[in-house]
């Protein structure tokens, strides 16, 4: 897009990018581990040395790794992308209308909405899981989808960014336009509004969708009943009980694997979405 | 929070159909936008609030003789935050994640911020190759990364204890002293990604028009970056600073991961871990409720108060 804005000397360079190369390093050394190890028997796991191959046997550990316990990881990875998926749409969808209400109309007590959300905000969402499973233990919500989907589906940072992007790219005019043509307010929000604000709705979904994807503390609350679990609950449970099991060493290692790839793959693609809005000011081009 | 309109393209509207559109504005429609959301909100988030709030003024009580008889749910008052703040054990857990954050989140910033800044100075294909490198941790879940870091960390099946067995060290990751840092290190590699990019998004929306001035005036790549760079990504900075505080302190899914690998990790390691062993292992959800309440509190106090310190910094500094 741009060329770099100044220029680094000759020997400068070749520590930047020895620095640059050696981050890389950091941060992709655990991801490789884990591919070399997905390959690995259980014995070749504590026998080999770690960062290379040895007599690789993917296909046979993949296939352990879905077929265990009655095909139960293929459901957990369902599982994660009903929570996720679901989760991130609806979380979407309403923050976008309360952030476009919060930006393009005024009403009283529009400020004491906004400083509310903002406090959702500032609250950790781990705090939060422990009144969570008390209440819902109470209207008899718990172990099942909804005790972990209705939490997933309130994202007040989501509202903050939908109301910020909204206050600047969705011009009044056009909305008054559309009113004097007689199109009712859902219908505007629904065919105008929601077109314009679509690049911090990609970035609202793509933040739920990796928070929901991410979570554990909530499904550990939640549920008991392993058929309902994410996959990062029953990852975790395979660890635990690797001391009285040792082939679930290496399911959990295949497990793991597996769960990473698409979500690296989407990083990977979707990169560039996370630009657009982060950043209080970054809302203009 | 200073937001722009794109353009200048909006003109003056005529004052006699500026009338009308007063009353066209239907602004009471907005609470229909807003409704769905609220709704959610409340359900989802204030009234478990309020549930815990008064869960946390309970406590069971047995009657009779020796405590024998019928337990029963009783006002206890306060008394499960006294009890809370005696014990020293979930004291010491807030000690620890507050030790835990002054080190690895200005660790985490630092790093996050070099590396945004020298991403800076190299051409955009590798800036974009190296960007996706530093920002894939983030797609991966926190458990996964400890459990990813935790085959790193542990002697027998770790290629790292191994490289520094042949150079005749035994570092013991997993021990008392080091586990706090073994800790620090995987957050570090979960959230400087991410990090980074929030601070990259800002340093591309500097005008180029301020480098070519700088330039112009003979400053190099170091001023440059000290004197515009820094100073004009300060809400990024702002920002994930307030985020890295609140992550810090809600500390639960790692350390309870890492719990299996080693010992040193106890249940009250961090007050999450701590209230939930209270509610889960323990059957004491009142003292439970009494200890998210202190945790929520304390995490707002620390935000709040950062940002208006940084407020007023940011006032002081304009004058």
């Amino acid at each position: 897009m741009r060329a770099a804005p100044t220029r680094v000397p000759r020997p400068g360079r070749i520590v930047l990018v020895a620095v640059l190369v050696l981050a890389a390093v950091y941060f992709l050394l655990p991801v490789y581990w884990l591919a070399v190890a997905a390959t690995k028997s259980n014995s070749s796991l504590y026998g080999s040395f770690g960062l290379w191959f040895d007599d690789p046997r993917l296909w046979q550990n993949l296939k352990d790794v879905f077929t265990y316990n009655g095909h139960i990881f293929p459901r957990w990875a369902l599982n994660s992308l009903l929570y996720a998926g679901v989760g991130a749409v609806a979380a979407t969808l309403l923050s976008a209308a309360a952030g476009f209400a919060l930006a393009k109309y005024r009403f009283r007590g529009r400020e004491a909405v906004f400083k509310c959300v903002l406090a959702g905000v500032l609250l950790p969402s781990t705090a939060l899981a422990l009144p969570l499973y008390l209440m819902f233990g109470k209207i008899g919500l718990t172990n099942s989808y909804w005790g972990v989907l209705i939490p997933s589906v309130v994202s007040p940072f989501g509202v903050y960014l939908c109301r910020i992007y909204a206050e600047s790219a969705v011009p009044d005019t056009l909305l008054e336009a559309a009113r004097v043509d007689g199109a009712g307010e859902e219908r505007i929000f629904f065919t105008v509004v929601l077109r314009i604000m679509s690049p911090a709705l990609v970035t609202v979904f793509l933040f739920q969708f990796v928070h929901i994807w991410n979570n554990y503390f909530l499904p550990l609350v939640m549920l008991s009943d392993d058929r309902k679990y994410p996959i990062t609950l029953g990852l975790v449970t395979w660890q635990q009980a690797a001391d009285r099991f040792p082939e679930l060493t290496q399911y959990t290692v295949g497990g793991a694997f597996v769960s990473v790839i698409p979500l690296a793959v989407a990083m990977l693609v979707l990169q560039r979405y996370w630009r657009t809005g982060l950043t209080e000011g970054s809302v203009k081009e | 929070m200073t937001t722009t309109t794109s353009g200048g393209k909006r003109t003056p509207a005529p004052p006699a159909s500026a009338a009308t559109r007063r009353r066209a504005r239907p602004d009471r429609k907005a609470w229909r936008f807003l409704a769905p959301f609220l709704a959610v909100y409340v359900f989802a988030m204030i009234l478990p609030i309020l549930y815990a709030l008064y869960q946390s003024l309970l406590r069971v009580e047995r009657s009779g003789p020796l405590g024998l008889g019928e337990p029963s749910v009783g006002f206890a008052g306060l008394d499960n935050y006294a009890l809370a703040l005696q014990q020293t054990a979930f004291l010491e857990g807030f000690g620890r994640v507050l030790l835990f954050g002054a080190v690895q989140v200005p660790v985490m910033l630092l790093l996050a911020l070099t590396l945004a800044l020298l991403l800076d100075q190299v051409s955009d294909r590798w800036a974009s190759l190296m960007r996706a490198a530093y920002f894939l941790p983030y797609g991966i879940p926190g458990v996964i990364a400890t459990l990813l870091w935790g085959f790193l960390y542990v002697p027998g099946i770790s290629p790292i204890n191994d490289l520094l067995g042949d150079m005749g060290l035994q570092p013991d990751f997993l021990g008392y002293d080091n586990v706090l840092w073994s800790l620090a290190n995987i957050v570090v590699w979960e959230f400087a990604g991410y990090n980074m990019l929030v601070i990259v998004a800002q340093l591309k929306s500097i005008p180029q028009e301020l480098y070519e001035a700088a330039r112009i005036d003979g400053a190099g790549p170091w001023q440059t970056a000290l004197r515009i760079k820094i100073p004009l990504i300060r809400p990024a900075l702002v920002l994930t600073c307030v985020f890295s505080i609140i992550g810090t302190l809600q500390l639960f899914a790692e350390p309870l991961v890492l719990k299996k690998l080693a010992p040193a990790v106890t249940t009250d390691f961090t007050p999450n871990l701590s209230a939930y062993f209270d509610a889960f292992a323990n059957a004491n959800v009142y003292l439970a409720a009494a200890k998210s309440v202190l945790l929520a509190v304390v995490a707002m106090v620390l935000s709040f108060g950062f940002l208006s310190l940084v407020g007023r910094g940011r006032k002081g500094g304009d004058r």
